[in-house]
């Protein structure tokens, strides 16, 4: 019994940054924007989190600098995107590319780090609010941020989106921008605010893996997470609650595809075939809808008033 | 209106509102001054529910507070009789309901004076009725409702003053119970014949070439554009297509040039069935297509040489390569035929527009079709390009082609044509040949007063 | 989703046209601004850290036949996603498309011992253009029957061609002797030969030459081409004129998966001899960034893939000269694709702004009594400040 609740904490784990990128993803994309600069932000976010708070000895510190970095991010997406009207796969690619050089870039010059010698900082303390009550107590030992994702970020992005005059115009603006436009709502000042809320969560969800999980940076670190929130935010059909269920389910499988592993058969199923599942389930959950996908209306448009 | 709404700015001229002179520049100051406009092309965010829309762009503070819009809604619903259901998302409304939407947004704004664009053309009968009924309540309130349309019954009906707009003039401002035939003669006006045409011709006998039989099909709204139309073409024959624009003369030229798919109907060249069929396939019965959007039926970014064979690429090859010598000279002569001002290798982009409307003059009449079938020629052409056009046209006529022009200049048409049908709301209602085509009723068939007197 | 027009598009089609060269070079040349910035704080001098980058790897022999290896894969996936592009088909899977084709080389090559090369290699490269076909097929036919958008599609892939990887590398074809994640060598049969002895440079380099030439002929000079680059400027306007843009789309998306393809086949035969996990250092994203430089022109690509080789050999020969970090090598990358596609995107705005010589009087021959109907001829764009 043991391993599930075993299970459930690594999938918690496992998930928060995923949440973290969904969710900030979902903002962008709610807004109109598909913004492929999320990989080069989280890992951006993982690099400038563990910069800061190596430099600096504070991981509170370091949090924060991931957290500017993810904005400035997503404010550069914005310039790209929104004010020059540029491309926006190409754009967002070129951020991820920019930022991935980048940061092994800083990495390279700060720590001149060569594999063995990895810097460490004293991640997040985890926090066991319930670790009088056994085994069942596993599941709640979790690092704090994780607890602020699923308790704090989540709730209260959900409730911004929906229930809040911000929230609206955002929807508004990805949907049918002529209508907000037509509204008086700056289509652009939206478009900015989503994108770098947007950035600024991303980065988090990278900060998380270096500063709480692993106490250090290393190369390719981000391994991807970045699509798979594409994919998430997809399956999620935009929406925050669905988004964050996705990246539970996504996180459940990986981490039971590890577990199988060291149960004697479990080699028969090769974990990469349940890592692709998100990726396989989204785009064959697009070819079933076909038309009938509900894209934010506004998708991949830039928006010129004529 | 769009002035009035401030999607467009005038060259001159002052507008006043309540004895004031008001600067309107977006549609943001229009309201401002208490003016609204609901045009055909809603603002409505489709996935939100009635309320959201309403309070778009109006919500101050951190919490959402739908319960205003409700309440609004709810005031409107007493007041003017406008019922919808706030909680409704928008999508799920019909296009009546989604109307209704649209003035309470504008009611939600205090407007005063109300701008509704050609609002019956997405409607049906019984929405209709709710509209006017609307509309009497909020005049009875103390608002001011502009009304725009074409339709002599509704303007009659709901109007209590016409002003008639013709080539961006006034003609005159008189009460809504004036004669029909008085407003329709206001429209339509003394027409001026430009070019001459060889007067009734012995030549027009013949079975028809194009023939099309109880065309349908649908377009936005899920309302049907094209109701059963059906009409014939003979070979030496120009067929005017009158109407106000927006009653469905778009959607014939687009199922005529293998654009659209109707849904019903047949269209027959020379027992050839060519309803649904690929451009590829009407090109190849020897129809011409000259288009209403000719943006978008040529490559602007590519050159003149090449945007002139595009419809046969696979005749310029040699040796499985394009013939580079022959596209040349292919161009040049089309230049010098059809007297275009431009070079071989300019982009299509960079022409102005008639000499745009000669490249696809050229590219299609080139090639001797059978069958054309031409819409709006000379929109946004000056006089040179305009004669040309209608030259071009009638010699075509002349050497046996079967020609279907589509127009919203009744001169144009009047001036060309053999015979006139005449589009209201995706049928003909009439038809005439030209000596016998009177102004007066034709403007009275495109306003839809059909056959009555 | 239906598809719908993209305003966005029409920047990245703008490329293909003049003006495309000046975009190019005024792109490199504000990266090479902010990249100053960046050797500043590494503590090197700039104009020697040009030098290094540029320079210095053209002057030995030995770097720059490194440089002509480095570009061979860049010069097929930038030609895979440059056609692709200028037919309108936004291939981002050329990475994923890139390992297929891998993948079927290093399935095919140990098969063919006993063949001779003549046989071996096209076989093998025949293979690894179906591979990577196949890998965009699914993107493809929904894009052309279901219009679903192909950016998420092609991108969602590329992940999973890696993970196909790493399972084909961890399970069948781990090697059962020293138990590496290294699939088992093809046969020397299979082998891209080296086209300078004791180089690195092998077939695969002519490989991307002749396809590079072979693109640019059908795109410039046949029909097929013509037909590409018209859907993709205006598909409607193309629709009109008869072409079937759905079938030209399939067959173009086709093609650049099948080049992608080979590029993979490229990096098994001619460098590592067998499938390991880290075949390609992101070549099929590289070649978004090449395709783009290069204006989706085979010239250009040519150009750009020459020029990123010559910095990735660059990059790490400065690393050890300037103890400036190798991956300034992707930082370039990275901006200069923002920066081109940027410049494409103010580009356009300013061409959409000018109107058409003003000779004719434009008036608005409107029947009487006329709604105002549908927004009127485009207006002349402006930014929407914020």
């Amino acid at each position: 019994m043991n391993w599930i609740f075993d299970l459930i904490a690594a999938t918690l784990r496992t998930a928060t940054p995923l949440v973290f990128g969904t969710i900030g993803e979902t903002y962008a994309e709610r807004a109109g924007v598909l913004n492929l600069g999320i990989e080069g932000t989280m890992y951006a976010g993982a690099f400038s989190g563990f910069a800061g708070a190596y430099l600096t000895g504070s991981v509170l510190v370091g949090l924060a600098l991931a957290v500017v970095v993810g904005i400035t991010s997503g404010a550069i997406m914005a310039v790209m995107t929104v004010t020059l009207g540029a491309n926006q796969h190409v754009s967002g690619l070129g951020l991820t590319i920019a930022l991935v050089g980048l940061s092994d870039f800083s990495n390279k010059l700060l720590f001149s780090g060569s594999g063995t010698d990895l810097k460490r900082i004293e991640p997040f303390p985890a926090w066991d609010p319930f670790a009088g009550l056994g085994d069942v107590g596993a599941i709640f030992n979790q690092y704090g941020l994780t607890y602020v994702a699923f308790l704090v970020v989540a709730p209260v992005a959900w409730w911004v989106l929906g229930r809040t005059p911000l929230g609206l115009s955002i929807r508004a603006v990805g949907e049918n921008p002529e209508a907000a436009d037509a509204a008086g709502i700056s289509v652009a000042r939206i478009r900015y605010l989503a994108l770098m809320i947007g950035g600024g969560l991303m980065a988090t969800g990278g900060a998380f893996i270096t500063l709480a999980v692993l106490g250090s940076f290393t190369l390719d670190i981000i391994a991807g997470r970045g699509w798979v929130c594409i994919a998430l935010v997809i399956f999620g059909r935009w929406r925050i609650w669905r988004g964050v269920g996705g990246a539970l389910i996504f996180a459940a499988v990986f981490s039971l595809g590890l577990r199988l592993r060291i149960v004697p058969g479990g080699d028969a199923v090769p974990p990469e075939l349940l890592l692709a599942l998100p990726y396989l389930a989204v785009i064959a959950a697009l070819a079933v809808s076909g038309r009938n996908v509900a894209y934010p209306g506004a998708y991949l448009k830039p928006y010129r008033r004529t | 209106m769009r002035i009035l709404y401030g999607l467009t700015l005038p060259d001159s001229g002052e507008i006043q509102v309540g004895g004031q002179v008001v600067n309107i520049r977006s549609p943001r100051d229009a309201i401002a001054v208490g003016i609204g406009m609901v045009t055909q092309h809603f603002s409505l965010v489709r996935p939100m529910s009635v309320a959201e829309n309403i309070i778009l762009g109006r919500a101050r503070g951190v919490r959402l507070d739908v319960d205003a819009a409700r309440r609004l809604a709810r005031d409107a619903s007493e007041r003017y009789g406008i019922t919808v259901a706030p909680d409704a998302i928008v999508g799920n409304l019909s296009v009546g309901e989604q109307q209704r939407v649209e003035i309470l947004k504008a009611l939600a704004r205090d407007c005063r004076i109300l701008i509704m664009d050609e609002p019956t053309a997405v409607l049906v009968p019984h929405e209709v009725d709710a509209l006017f009924a609307t509309l009497r309540r909020l005049v009875a309130e103390g608002l001011s409702v502009v009304f725009i349309s074409h339709k002599l019954g509704e303007v009659r009906a709901i109007c209590d003053r016409v002003s008639v707009l013709r080539r961006g003039r006034m003609t005159g401002t008189v009460p809504g119970s004036t004669d029909e035939r008085d407003l329709a003669r206001m429209m339509v006006g003394r027409p001026t014949f430009g070019v001459g045409r060889a007067m009734a011709d012995e030549r027009l006998v013949g079975p028809p070439r194009l023939r099309v039989d109880h065309l349908t099909a649908r377009g936005a709204h899920g309302l049907d554009v094209l109701r059963d139309v059906s009409f014939a073409v003979a070979p030496g024959e120009i067929l005017g297509v009158a109407g106000v624009s927006g009653n469905g003369q778009t959607e014939l030229g687009e199922v005529l040039s293998g654009m659209r798919r109707p849904t019903a109907g047949s269209v027959r060249v020379d027992d050839v069935e060519l309803a649904g069929a690929t451009p590829q396939a009407i090109m190849a019965a020897r129809v011409g297509r000259i288009p209403e959007d000719r943006h978008a039926c040529l490559v602007l970014d590519m050159s003149v040489a090449v945007n002139l064979m595009l419809e046969r690429v696979d005749d310029f090859l040699v040796g499985g390569r394009l013939d580079q010598r022959r596209i040349l000279e292919h161009a040049q002569d089309l230049i010098a035929r059809y007297a275009i001002k431009a070079g071989p290798h300019d982009r299509v982009g960079t022409l102005s527009g008639g000499n745009i409307q000669k490249v696809l003059l050229a590219r299609v009449l080139s090639r001797d079709p059978r069958v054309i079938v031409v819409s709006q020629p000379t929109r946004g052409l000056d006089v040179g390009a305009t004669e040309y056009v209608r030259t071009e046209l009638l010699a075509r006529r002349a050497a046996g082609a079967a020609i279907l022009l589509v127009s919203e200049d009744l001169d144009e048409l009047l001036a060309l044509s053999d015979r006139l049908v005449v589009f209201y709301e995706g049928r003909i209602v009439g038809e005439v040949s030209a000596e016998d085509a009177d102004p007066e009723r034709l403007g009275m068939l495109m306003a839809g007063r059909g056959v009555a007197a | 989703m239906t598809r719908r027009y993209d305003l966005s598009r029409a920047g990245i089609m703008g490329a293909t046209t003049s003006g495309t060269a000046r975009v190019s070079i005024m792109a490199v040349l504000i990266t090479v601004g902010f990249t100053t910035t960046l050797f500043l704080l590494a503590g090197a001098n700039p104009i020697e850290a040009y030098l290094q980058y540029l320079v210095v790897p053209l002057t030995k022999q030995f770097t720059l036949l490194e440089v002509l290896v480095a570009s061979t894969p860049i010069l097929l996936t930038g030609a895979a996603v440059a056609i692709a592009f200028r037919a309108g088909f936004w291939n981002i899977g050329a990475e994923g498309q890139l390992l297929a084709g891998a993948v079927a080389a290093a399935a095919i090559g140990p098969l063919v011992g006993d063949l001779s090369p003549w046989l071996a290699i096209p076989l093998m490269i025949a293979g690894g253009a179906l591979a990577g076909a196949a890998w965009v097929l699914v993107p493809a036919l929904l894009r052309v029957r279901l219009g679903i958008d192909e950016v998420v599609t092609t991108l969602l892939l590329n992940p999973v061609a890696l993970l196909m990887v790493n399972a084909l590398l961890h399970g069948p074809w781990r090697d059962p002797k020293t138990g590496f994640p290294e699939s088992p060598r093809i046969a020397a049969s299979a082998i891209y030969p080296d086209l300078i002895p004791k180089s690195r440079l092998h077939l695969g380099f002519v490989v991307a030459l002749v396809v590079i030439l072979v693109a640019w002929f059908v795109m410039t000079r046949t029909a097929a081409g013509l037909r590409m680059r018209a859907v993709g400027l205006s598909p409607h306007a193309a629709r009109f004129a008869g072409m079937n843009v759905e079938r030209t789309l399939l067959r173009v998306a086709l093609v650049s998966g099948a080049i992608a393809g080979i590029a993979g086949v490229g990096e098994v035969a001619g460098i590592q001899h067998k499938l390991t996990s880290g075949l390609s250092s992101g070549f099929g994203y590289t070649g978004i960034v090449v395709a783009m430089l290069g204006g989706l022109t085979m010239p250009g690509v040519l150009l750009a893939g020459l020029l990123l080789g010559d910095l990735t050999v660059g990059a790490s020969s400065a690393s050890r000269a300037l103890n400036i970090p190798s991956e300034m090598g992707e930082v370039v990358q990275g901006v200069l694709l923002l920066v081109t596609v940027g410049l494409l995107a103010v580009r356009h705005g300013r061409v959409t702004r000018s109107d058409p010589p003003p000779d004719e009087a434009e008036v608005d021959l409107e029947p009487a009594g006329a709604g105002s109907g549908e927004p009127g001829p485009r207006a002349p764009v402006e930014p929407v400040p914020i």
